[in-house]
């Protein structure tokens, strides 16, 4: 088996995908902690949605880059819905729900009507499942994908005291006079960024998954914040690494490999809980 | 000048006012007790201090050298989540948060602030322990160790007792008396009429048909004041 591993690691795009992969892993835990406990999952799971939607219009428009389009659209998107979802509880609900159903329905239409593509339900199931486009992606996509991650991972540890601060106790924040607003929008920001980024991984109905199940599983086994954080980036590559490599082994889809394996490393952090007490 | 002057103050939420026509001023070193029954705004009117809602009218004026944002605030419980994973050391820093401006990182000086309200509030051995596996009394001595380092004026504190038990109760107004006589300014919540009246020097009730504001000895001897002492059963008036 490390045989078949080593022949594949001299292929680049084998090397590429892993770099890249483990890139995005990285990136998609560190927001992870903060998401699941200001409740913003909401945001997460619409924003995979809108950036499916603009996936579609994209094939349909033939850009040639798929993420210089899909990725502003997104952005956008996070801004929108944290400015509705903010005031009115109900109506930001259902506003995050319209144009999360919405951009489903929408970008499955138009790749219906306007698609070149012969094989159409099949490019659909790998937007929204993943594909092998981790093993495809081109020497730019590379580059693009790992600029990206660093520039959220900087961003992530030069703010991480106030990503921490505005997560624990916003009240408190804001009334010491920390701009709390340009923070939410910051963070919705570089989630809507990880997201495009994690839909070439995992596609994008698995990304929340992504997102959130290293989060979780490190909150059962750590007390404070840092080491929560520190363990789910930790967990989350090997994750992701592990995942891959079964996947290119055995041959299976690489997305949902990589949440099974997240899947199975949560349940294993929970019998450790368990056992410790 | 006052560290905070309302004038004519009005607050309640979109545009239907809980409370209005409040006047009253918080000088350098007073103790000021807002007390009223349930629901009649306390929160709304602290939350207002705070900038954290905009007044429905009136005026919000901060003097003496004080800026809106030098203010220490123990929120009513509740607000923080259960389940979050922090211990009680990064709680306590992330009352720095006011000094670390552009700063990334906490300096040495803010590691040494919260270290030494920690201490101050007798929490130094708890600093490494979970903030969600304490007790009540010793959660609420840690948010208050997080307002105090936010802080070297002025404590609004939203119900710090609410929870606990008689005599850890006894113990956080010996501590926020023994604040006050260090020279912070307190503001404070409270359902204890008795308590308010032994400790604090100002009281503000809201509330009912009208509202009252001056000195513990005005209060006892006012209308409002008089029926309040004697419905809650206060002791030493
Ligand atoms: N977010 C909100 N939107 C609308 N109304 C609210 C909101 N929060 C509180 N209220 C209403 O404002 C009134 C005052 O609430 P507030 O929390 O200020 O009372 P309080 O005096 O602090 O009560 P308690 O002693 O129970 O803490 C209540 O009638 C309440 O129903
Ligand atoms: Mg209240």
């Amino acid at each position: 088996m490390i045989q078949t591993i080593q022949q594949y690691l001299q292929f680049p795009f084998v090397r590429y995908a892993l770099v890249v992969g483990t890139l995005i892993a990285l990136c998609s835990s560190l927001l992870g902690v903060t998401l699941v406990l200001k409740r913003f999952s909401f945001i997460g799971d619409g924003l995979s949605h809108v950036a499916f939607g603009a996936m579609a219009i994209a094939g349909v428009l033939n850009v040639t880059n798929d993420m210089l389009f899909v990725m502003p659209v997104t952005v956008l998107c996070a801004i929108l819905l944290l400015r509705t979802g903010k005031n009115a509880r109900v109506k930001g609900d259902a506003a995050i729900a319209m144009i999360s159903v919405g951009a489903l329905a929408i970008g499955y239409l138009l790749l219906n009507l306007f698609s070149t593509s012969s094989n159409l339900s099949g490019d659909v199931c790998s937007t929204l499942f993943g594909s092998t486009s981790i093993l495809t992606l081109t020497k730019a996509e590379v580059w693009l994908c790992a600029a990206l991650s660093v520039i959220v991972v900087a961003l992530f540890v030069l703010f991480y005291n106030k990503i921490f601060a505005v997560t624990f106790d916003e009240d408190f924040s804001r009334a010491v006079g920390t701009r709390v607003e340009s923070y939410n929008l910051l963070i919705a920001v570089v989630i809507a960024v990880i997201i495009v980024l994690a839909m070439n991984l995992v596609g994008s109905l698995l990304i929340s998954a992504l997102i959130i199940f290293p989060a979780l599983s490190a909150m059962r086994l750590f007390r404070s914040f840092r080491s929560v954080t520190v363990c789910s980036a930790a967990l989350s590559v090997v994750c992701a690494l592990l995942g891959m490599l079964i996947s290119i082994v055995g041959g299976t889809p690489v997305g949902s490999t990589i949440v099974a394996v997240d899947i199975a490393v949560y349940f294993l952090c929970a019998a450790l809980e368990y056992f410790k007490r | 000048m006052a560290l905070i002057t309302c004038r004519d103050l009005a607050l309640g939420y979109e545009s239907h006012a809980i409370l209005e026509h409040l006047n009253f001023s918080v000088n350098a070193g007073d103790y000021l007790c807002v007390v009223g029954e349930n629901g009649s705004g306390k929160s709304t009117l602290m939350r207002t201090m705070l900038g954290l809602q905009k007044p429905l009218g009136g005026s919000i004026a901060f003097g003496d050298g004080m800026r809106p944002n030098e203010v220490g605030y123990l929120p009513q419980q509740s607000a923080i989540q259960k389940d979050f994973p922090a211990t009680v050391r990064e709680i306590v820093l992330s009352g720095c948060q006011a000094h670390v401006g552009r700063r990334a990182f906490y300096n040495q000086s803010e590691k040494a602030l919260a270290l030494e309200n920690l201490s101050r509030l007798g929490m130094v051995e708890h600093q490494r322990r979970c903030y969600r596996e304490l007790s009540g009394g010793q959660q609420q001595r840690v948010l208050l160790a997080r307002a105090l380092c936010a802080t070297k004026k002025l404590l609004l504190l939203d119900e710090p007792v609410a929870g606990l038990d008689p005599k850890v109760t006894a113990e956080m107004y010996a501590l926020i008396e023994r604040l006050n006589r260090e020279g912070l300014t307190v503001v404070m919540i409270s359902h204890d009429i008795a308590a308010a009246a032994h400790y604090a020097t100002h009281i503000l009730h809201v509330g009912g048909d009208r509202t009252f504001f001056g000195t513990v000895d005005e209060y006892r001897r006012s209308a409002p004041g008089r029926r309040f002492i004697a419905l809650e059963g206060g002791g030493d008036a």
